[in-house]
């Protein structure tokens, strides 16, 4: 498979497995968990994949993995047309141009012992690039740009509110002019009116820089705010993919249905006349996934055949893909509240604590 | 409409709520001067209903609840107002009597349940502590009254959970026992303080069904604290907005969102993405920084963010902390704009939103 011209990122089959070894003074390998098992999607240049899904799916790992600051089990990673799977941590340093990352968490991704200054300029430094005007009134501009004070370079990342700092990685990111950034959760740490800022900037970014985003959410209603593509991820495998638009207001997968049930609107009356899907139990451990669909423990439409085989991801209309034996335009209508049967409903559990 | 909002200023408690809390300020002192975290909040509640306080961090919600519960150490910090539990006042009372109430009357989940359950401590220990304080009940009976409310939760196999410990389960089972714990002794009054928001969506879907019913079953009073304006219009019956400290809009939950007043709350429905909406390309965010509550601005704490401010004459906003005013019998505002000044801005954002989802 080779990668279109237009495309930045292609994923094929890409599975990352994290071992679990046993204690004692011989360690032995006693289990995988995996953590992404066998995902494929790819991202054109300057457009935006939303990766969404409840914790636990194996989307902060698939984007770690894109990055390579995980090592795959398998699979392929294609970074504007290199095959980058396999190289090395000192091949990778060139790539780090092409390719950022923003983090969830603005406190713990910025070194609290260096300047802002010091942070946004780091890239440069590490790339060896220097800009036309010099490395400083770059970061300036780039800190007046992100819609920080180019006059708090010297201070220190204490200094900021949440939404200032994840300015300052946002800064730090788009520093180089990469071709793709990995977004994980950006923004599921910042006060709502803090959002909207955010979100924004990231789409203005986007039209200026024509960065393509690779946006990781549990969030569904910012996702759909950004993304073009959204793709739904379960314990380590892709659910459904397709345009925004699709799903949106027309999913066909049992858990899009489910995950878009349970996001409650702000609007009272709609919200009063939704019917909501209620799932049972957990999500099951990514160390013992359950065999076949591993949806079908807490599927509405779960059947025998869910149990054995496992769905493939297959498109069922342009550019919208399901795995599912299945899919269902319409969720089971009824009350506000559809219970859900489940012939072995605690059975996940009880095999599954701490899930 | 429902009587459980009064936030009248100045004027006594509601006598019918089961919770009643008049002009309450907590401060704190801290090196950089008084943290100002509540500046004069008014609101009650019934039994049965459910009230949500709204805010972002530093609103002083969660601070709120703390007070309500008497978790403010009173000797460093300063609580004045009224807070009248069942015709009993909370805030001038001693510890001791304090303690009798607290987790009998009223009890608080918080949000981390990891952090507020003991990692060395079976969960069925835990959850009988609470019952073996306040009521008269042998070993053998309050450990049948924890499986009891496990089973009430909501969580499989109650006989042999009650023997496990907290990393045994995982954070949404976690939550459902600090449910059961807080529910243990029948308290009359909830306070779900962000209960939900560590958890995933469809976790948060059962956990808030279960708040509903248990609610339904007991008659209980809850008070909700949440940024998720998701959730409000899902479970509120009534919603007191905070920001900076202060009480700045209280109303039934309809009223709140078809005929919103106070321009914050307008810019919190306007800045979250909307699922039911149709999709714009740009949002509409509030511009700039909450305010920090050591250094609260003069004037209308909103006003360095509020874009509507130049429409006041005289500078009010910079100058003068607007009075609570009632706008309807139980809505509340705090805000200068005149009357129809508001409304009509209120229109015209909330016909901005207007629109299916596409």
């Amino acid at each position: 498979m080779t990668s279109q011209p237009s495309e930045i990122l292609r994923v094929t089959d890409l599975r990352t497995y994290f071992p679990v070894r046993s204690r004692g003074i011989i360690p032995r390998t006693i289990g995988q968990v995996m953590a992404v098992d066998g995902i494929s999607f790819s991202l054109n240049a300057g457009a935006t994949l939303g990766l969404v899904g409840e914790s636990g799916c194996g989307k902060t790992t698939a984007g770690r993995t894109v990055l390579r600051l995980v090592r795959p089990t398998s699979g392929k990673i294609e970074l504007d047309g290199q095959d980058i799977t396999n190289l090395s941590t000192k091949e990778l340093v060139p790539l780090r141009r092409k390719a950022q990352i923003i983090f969830q968490d603005p406190y713990n991704a910025l070194n609290p012992r260096h300047t802002v200054g010091k942070i946004i300029e780091a890239p440069f430094l590490i790339q060896g690039v220097e800009p036309p005007g010099g490395v400083r009134r770059t970061v300036q501009e780039l800190m007046e740009r992100v819609g920080l004070n180019p006059e708090h370079y010297n201070r220190y990342p204490n200094e900021f509110s949440g939404g200032q700092r994840q300015r300052i990685g946002i800064a730090r990111a788009v520093a180089l002019k990469p071709r793709l950034i990995v977004c994980d959760e950006p923004v599921s740490a910042l006060d709502v009116s803090i959002q909207a800022q955010i979100l924004n900037l990231l789409k203005d970014l986007q039209d200026e820089f024509g960065v393509a985003y690779l946006f990781i959410a549990h969030d569904l209603a910012v996702v759909r705010q950004i993304s073009e593509r959204v793709a739904v991820m379960y314990l380590g495998h892709v659910m459904e993919s397709a345009p925004r638009k699709i799903i949106y207001t027309g999913p066909l997968h049992p858990y899009t249905h489910s995950l878009l049930s349970a996001v409650p609107i702000p609007d009272p009356k709609r919200q009063k006349e939704r019917s909501r899907i209620l799932l049972e139990g957990d999500l099951p451990s990514p160390l013992n996934p359950p065999s076949g669909c591993v949806f079908n423990t807490r599927c509405f439409q779960a059947q025998e055949r869910c149990r054995v085989e496992v769905p493939p991801l297959v498109e069922v209309a342009p550019g919208h893909e399901v795995a599912c034996h299945f899919p269902v335009a319409t969720p089971p209508a009824g009350g506000r509240v559809t219970p859900v049967q489940l012939g072995d409903a605690a059975a996940p559990e009880a095999a599954a604590p701490g899930a | 409409m429902s009587q459980s909002v009064d936030t009248s200023q100045g004027i006594g408690r509601n006598r019918e709520a089961y919770l009643s809390v008049t002009d309450l300020v907590v401060r704190f002192p801290s090196e950089d001067g008084i943290v100002h975290a509540v500046e004069g909040v008014s609101f009650s509640v019934q039994r049965g209903k459910t009230l949500a306080i709204v805010g972002e961090s530093g609103s002083g919600k969660s601070v709120t609840a703390q007070a309500v519960m008497g978790l403010i150490d009173r000797r460093v910090a300063s609580v004045s107002g009224e807070v009248w539990l069942d015709d009993e006042e909370l805030v001038a009372m001693p510890d001791e009597e304090l303690r009798a109430l607290r987790g009998a009357k009223m009890a608080m989940i918080f949000q981390d349940p990891m952090s507020s359950l003991h990692p060395f401590y079976r969960i069925g220990a835990q959850l009988t502590e609470a019952a073996l304080v306040h009521q008269k009940l042998s070993k053998s009976e309050a450990r049948s009254l924890a499986i009891e409310m496990l089973r009430r939760v909501g969580i499989p196999a109650p006989s042999q959970r009650v023997d496990d410990y907290p990393h045994q389960l995982s954070g949404g089972m976690r939550q459902r026992v600090m449910i059961a714990m807080a529910l243990i002794n029948s308290p009359a009054l909830l306070i779900a303080d962000e209960s939900t928001t560590a958890l995933d969506v469809t976790v948060q879907a059962q956990i808030l069904e279960l708040i509903s019913t248990l609610q339904a079953e007991s008659d209980t009073a809850v008070i909700l604290i949440t940024h998720d304006l998701g959730i409000v219009a899902d479970i509120a019956d009534d919603v007191v907005v905070m920001y900076g400290g202060r009480l700045v809009e209280a109303a039934p939950t309809n009223r709140l969102y078809y005929a919103p007043q106070m321009p914050y709350t307008l810019g919190l429905l306007t800045s979250v993405p909307r699922m039911d909406r149709e999709r714009v390309d740009r949002l509409d965010p509030i511009p700039g920084n909450p305010p920090s509550a050591v250094n609260l601005p003069a004037g209308c704490v909103f006003q360095p963010r509020c874009t509507y401010s130049d429409r006041v004459l005289d500078g009010a906003c910079l100058t003068a902390n607007p009075d609570l005013i009632a706008v309807e019998p139980d809505h509340y505002v705090r805000c200068h704009l005149p009357s129809d000044e508001r409304r009509r801005i209120a229109d015209g954002v909330l016909a901005s939103l207007a629109g299916d989802p596409g």
